[in-house]
């Protein structure tokens, strides 16, 4: 009964996920499906209720209501299994800064249960590839921002789970390292790691395979970003956000 | 057990990466042993005499000369004038004033009661009933003098002799440094453990950390095991300075002590992971943990006999961990007691330790 169920190669399935603090819908009836292997946008304003909803799929937060699956497990019964088989990168900074990259990369690891010579191995390739190998010791305190976000996305996927959440990785970085910081989710993509990124950058929308745009607790509108464009007339990802929270506020006032 | 071990690792790391904290675990109990030791001390000497003799006849002399040769008086002030000494005592400049009426000698004499007025400033009331009991001590060193001159052969009467067993020389250090080292274990037990969490709360890290499959005991042990290790050493360190150089006998077993330690510290981390996991920033559990460790401390026997407190509060201390610890201490140090002596309240500190520590694990969310 516990086993994992895939359905169409669907890692992450929700149906009418609702999240209520007291009064407050922060997630209202959500609805949608991330493939694996897919890079999956989950875009809105600050405040549309992105974070809330990361946090119930990662298992930090329990749902109100709604049957949501993620890696094929429930999210209700089952969120140690779920917690094998995700690495998260939380909005705040998440790595510890009096501790050196390498004394990082090695605790991360090890409360994963991965053996210390794979550690050392993954943490050497990741580094090499961001060309900072001899930082290894460097305590995290002393490096600049930039540096420090790739570390924590890297120390994210130490463990190659099935999906990394990752809430708004970008911010307050500046556009060069954005740019570098979707390579490597690229990267990630391509070895099969499925990538579902909050952010409120519209430029970055462009990067995803498919978003879903959140206004005000809710999905309106899920999709390729050449499709939404279509769909909205819309020049830009940007243009079409701007179109969708134009049309809620005008139905807000009705 | 692999998982505890990184945890733990870590732990290591931090505290000792930290500037401040290692200075601060090897001064702090070498601090506190010499200023509690010399510097806050019960021990009365040098008490301010001042005298007034009315009669000014061979007896009052002599009986002031029983003070005058004592260690623990220095006469501070001598005047006819009973009022004079009474402004003195309520400016604090002396501590005690002895009046000898006129007609003492003649009352000593002819065997009818003398009396002398004592007047003791008893703003601080333990230090007063320590100077009442040196001042009668004299005053009746003196009757018996006076008694055997009188019938010409020491009087046949009741001596009462005092024999202070496990502190013979009523030294205050050694009352207190078996309290000053529980209050050492304590304070690095609720504190550097109970922070420690809030610390990873308030910076964020406890996400990354909830979102992997660890599990709550092995988190909370690899937590908290370290600070019991640093506690334990604190003691041996501060057991060793005791020692070493403050002179204190260790009657009892050493083993006793840190197995009770051990139990000991299983309490107070509890109590400071419990306080951790109601509060979101280390200053909210700072101050709740200095709410309950001042209480817990005024209440410990510590500085005021825990026998003298009123049924309630007697009551109240069935919950006082440091009270137990602090009782059990000066048993094993200063009277050598053994296992069976202790068996009660240990027994009671291991139920403690486990409702608490429970308490605080179930207490304890990975999610919210």
């Amino acid at each position: 009964m516990y086993e994992a169920k895939e359905n169409n190669g669907n890692v992450i399935e929700a149906v009418d996920l609702v999240k209520r603090f007291g009064n407050f819908v922060a997630n209202d009836r959500l609805t949608f499906s991330v493939q694996r292997g897919e890079i999956f946008g989950f875009l809105g304003a600050n405040g549309a209720g992105k974070t809330t909803a990361i946090r119930i799929l990662c298992g930090l937060s329990k749902p109100t209501s709604g049957q949501i699956r993620v890696a094929g497990y429930d999210v209700y019964t089952r969120t140690e299994k779920i917690k094998q088989r995700i690495g998260y990168m939380s909005q705040r900074f998440s790595l510890y800064e009096d501790l050196t990259v390498w004394e990082n990369f090695r605790f991360f690891g090890g409360i994963y249960r991965m053996k210390s010579a794979l550690i050392r191995e993954r943490a050497d390739q990741m580094l090499g590839r961001l060309g900072i190998l001899e930082l290894s010791d460097a305590v995290i305190a002393s490096l600049p921002p930039g540096i420090r976000q790739k570390l924590a996305f890297s120390v994210a996927i130490l463990h190659k789970p099935e999906i990394v959440f990752l809430d708004e990785p970008t911010g307050g970085v500046d556009p060069v390292t954005r740019r570098q910081f979707w390579e490597m989710i690229y990267e990630a993509a391509a070895t099969g790691i499925t990538v579902f990124v909050t952010t409120h950058y519209m430029d970055e929308a462009e990067y995803c395979n498919r978003v879903s745009i959140m206004v005000d607790g809710k999905i309106e509108a899920l999709d390729t970003p050449e499709q939404l464009k279509k769909t909205y007339n819309a020049g830009s990802m940007n243009d079409v956000f701007l179109k969708l929270a134009r049309r809620n506020e005008e139905q807000m006032k009705e | 057990m692999r998982t505890i071990f990184y945890i733990m690792q870590k732990e290591f790391i931090q505290v000792f990466r930290n500037r401040m904290m290692l200075p601060v675990i090897f001064l702090m109990p070498l601090v506190q042993l010499l200023i509690l030791s010399y510097a806050v001390t019960f021990e009365i000497k040098n008490i301010r005499l001042y005298i007034t003799d009315n009669d000014n006849s061979v007896a009052s002399r002599a009986l002031l000369e029983h003070f005058r040769s004592s260690d623990f008086y220095h006469i501070s002030g001598e005047s006819a004038d009973a009022l004079h000494g009474l402004e003195e005592l309520k400016e604090g400049e002396i501590h005690q004033q002895l009046v000898i009426l006129p007609g003492f000698e003649k009352q000593v004499v002819s065997g009818s009661p003398a009396r002398v007025q004592v007047l003791t400033d008893a703003i601080n009331g333990s230090a007063a009933a320590l100077m009442n009991a040196y001042t009668l001590s004299v005053i009746e060193s003196y009757n018996r003098e006076v008694l055997s001159h009188m019938q010409g052969f020491p009087p046949k009467m009741v001596q009462v002799s005092w024999r202070y067993w496990f502190n013979p020389a009523l030294d205050y250090k050694t009352y207190m440094i078996p309290g000053i080292l529980v209050l050492l274990v304590t304070l690095i037990g609720m504190f550097l453990a109970g922070m420690n969490v809030v610390r990873e709360k308030e910076i964020g890290t406890i996400e990354q950390i909830n979102v992997t499959p660890i599990r709550k005991v092995q988190f909370i042990a690899g937590k908290l095991l370290p600070f019991w290790i640093i506690a334990l050493a604190e003691l041996a360190f501060g057991l060793a300075l005791s020692v070493l150089l403050f002179n204190i006998p260790i009657v009892g077993n050493i083993f006793l002590i840190f197995l009770v330690a051990s139990v000991y510290l299983v309490v107070v981390m509890g109590l400071g992971l419990f306080i951790s996991t109601i509060t979101n920033t280390q200053q909210q559990s700072m101050f709740l943990s200095w709410f309950f460790l001042v209480i817990f401390i005024l209440m410990s026997g510590l500085f005021t006999p825990v026998e003298s407190m009123p049924h309630w509060a007697l009551q109240l201390n069935t919950l006082n961990p440091i009270a137990y610890f602090i009782r059990i201490m000066r048993m094993i140090m200063l009277k050598g007691s053994g296992f069976q002596d202790i068996v009660k309240p240990m027994l009671y500190l291991s139920a403690y330790g486990i409702t608490i520590l429970s308490l605080a694990v179930w207490r304890y969310r990975k999610t919210s």
